[in-house]
């Protein structure tokens, strides 16, 4: 008598046997050998089940809204708006970051109080400033790379996706310290720049000429890079001489 | 408002933002639990679910209604999960390329004896193991376990839902279910 595969015993686990009907299940009923081993994989798949999920509050999808609802009409009209409402939306845009540029001047303001040797928060904000004109840098580098090729056939864009992935994941303690201290324009900024990294990273790795052109459209209607040199010019006026690091140095 | 989803789907479509909205508090719940499964990480799933809801609102007109909007919801979350496991993994494989190359499985030291399942689950300890184990698999071997599994997505569902074929899900499933059994049945077996 043939044993079943370890195959054939997770399809009939899951009830997905392909073929005659329930031959697992009576090939189980008299091979003591199939059964002890289908008893152990039985056992290991019920015990995954003890992974528990964190709890989330009752109102997790209002949160969830919370977070995004600025991006949702916003989008939607820029999707669908003609040329001329792009220009209005691009003034309206400016007009925000305006405010963004100085509400970066509070979040990035030093502590007025002496720092101590150990616990210097000063340092702690000078640090992480540096590194979100850094961040600021590098992001602009990787979508002016996208807005300015001009192939005229599909584009490899896998090494601009992973900077773009590795520049969202950094990004996420930035958006933390802005939404902690209640700077949500600077917040606004990281968020719009992260979200554009993020589509970049996830979407395909070739681009046509088309589709480099509809990024390069959003860039532009979105006003993204706009944003990026008024925060980072705002970032660098408060950051001080004392806190650009050496030529080459990275964080 | 308390709309059906097909109608507050056909709303947002339009451009009502308060049927979308509806939509994301309905499907927050179940998708959150979808991405942490998948990730292993609670601000991770927090982030792949917002992006899962903007990738579905600018996405809404191709949304055909064939599937349940919470089916496809699922989709969208399976392969936003995917994605940030993936591109997780690139970065930590270029940041300790050379840690990566023991190929020892922790779980593989586990005592033969030690606490029975019943005192380990109390005290965390086989959540935590689980998780390890799971951590252990690869991006698409978690992904399709996750679906089968946990969500109870037929194979081919498994396999239309990341976009590869119902045998490679299969496949994937098989591979997932291996590593686990070699990491977490020492654990079980002490219960005979």
């Amino acid at each position: 008598m043939s044993h079943l595969s370890e195959e054939e015993l997770i399809l009939h686990y899951y009830g997905e046997e392909d073929g005659a009907l329930d031959a697992a299940g009576r090939h189980l009923d008299e091979c003591a050998e199939c059964r002890a081993l289908y008893g152990s994989l039985q056992r290991v798949l019920n015990v995954v089940d003890a992974l528990t999920v964190p709890e989330v509050p009752p109102n997790y999808g209002a949160q969830v809204w919370r977070r995004i609802e600025r991006h949702v009409p916003a989008r939607r009209r820029w999707w669908r708006a003609g040329a001329r409402w792009r220009w209005v939306a691009a003034g309206a845009a400016f007009a925000g970051l305006l405010v963004a540029a100085f509400a970066a001047g509070r979040f990035y303001r030093r502590s007025p109080e002496p720092a101590m040797a150990k616990a210097d928060p000063a340092a702690h904000e000078k640090i992480l400033l540096v590194a979100v004109g850094d961040y600021l840098e590098r992001s602009q580098l990787v979508l002016i790379e996208l807005a300015n090729a001009n192939p005229k056939a599909p584009l490899n864009i896998s090494a601009e996706q992973e900077r773009a992935g590795d520049l969202v994941s950094e990004s996420r303690l930035y958006r933390q310290t802005a939404a902690r201290t209640g700077d949500t324009a600077v917040e606004s900024v990281l968020d719009d720049v992260d979200r554009v990294l993020m589509d970049i990273a996830r979407g395909p790795s070739e681009l046509s000429p088309a589709e480099l052109d509809t990024v390069r459209r959003r860039l532009e209607a979105e006003g993204i890079l706009l944003k990026i040199r008024l925060l980072g010019s705002a970032v660098r006026n408060h950051e001080g001489p004392e806190a650009q690091p050496a030529a080459g140095q990275r964080l | 408002m308390d709309l059906t989803d097909a109608a507050a789907v056909s709303r947002a479509r339009a451009g009502d933002a308060d049927a979308f909205r509806e939509l994301v508090e309905r499907h927050s719940r179940p998708l959150f639990r979808l991405a942490f499964l998948m990730t292993g990480n609670q601000q991770d799933a927090e982030d792949v679910v917002q992006e899962s809801f903007l990738r579905a609102y600018r996405q809404i007109d191709g949304f055909d209604g064939r599937a349940a909007f919470g089916t496809w919801m699922h989709r969208i979350a399976a392969n936003c999960s995917l994605d940030l496991v993936r591109a997780r993994q690139r970065r930590n494989d270029r940041l300790a390329p050379e840690d990566s190359g023991s190929g020892e499985d922790p779980m593989a030291q586990l005592p033969s004896t030690g606490p029975t399942p019943e005192r380990l689950a109390l005290s965390g300890e086989l959540r935590r193991r689980i998780a390890e184990a799971m951590d252990e698999l690869s991006p698409t071997e978690r992904a399709a376990f996750v679906l089968r599994h946990f969500e109870g997505m037929r194979m081919e569902d498994v396999g239309r839902a990341l976009e590869c074929q119902p045998g490679a899900a299969k496949h994937s499933v098989f591979r997932a279910v291996r590593k686990l059994r070699q990491a977490l049945e020492p654990m079980t077996s002490v219960a005979k």
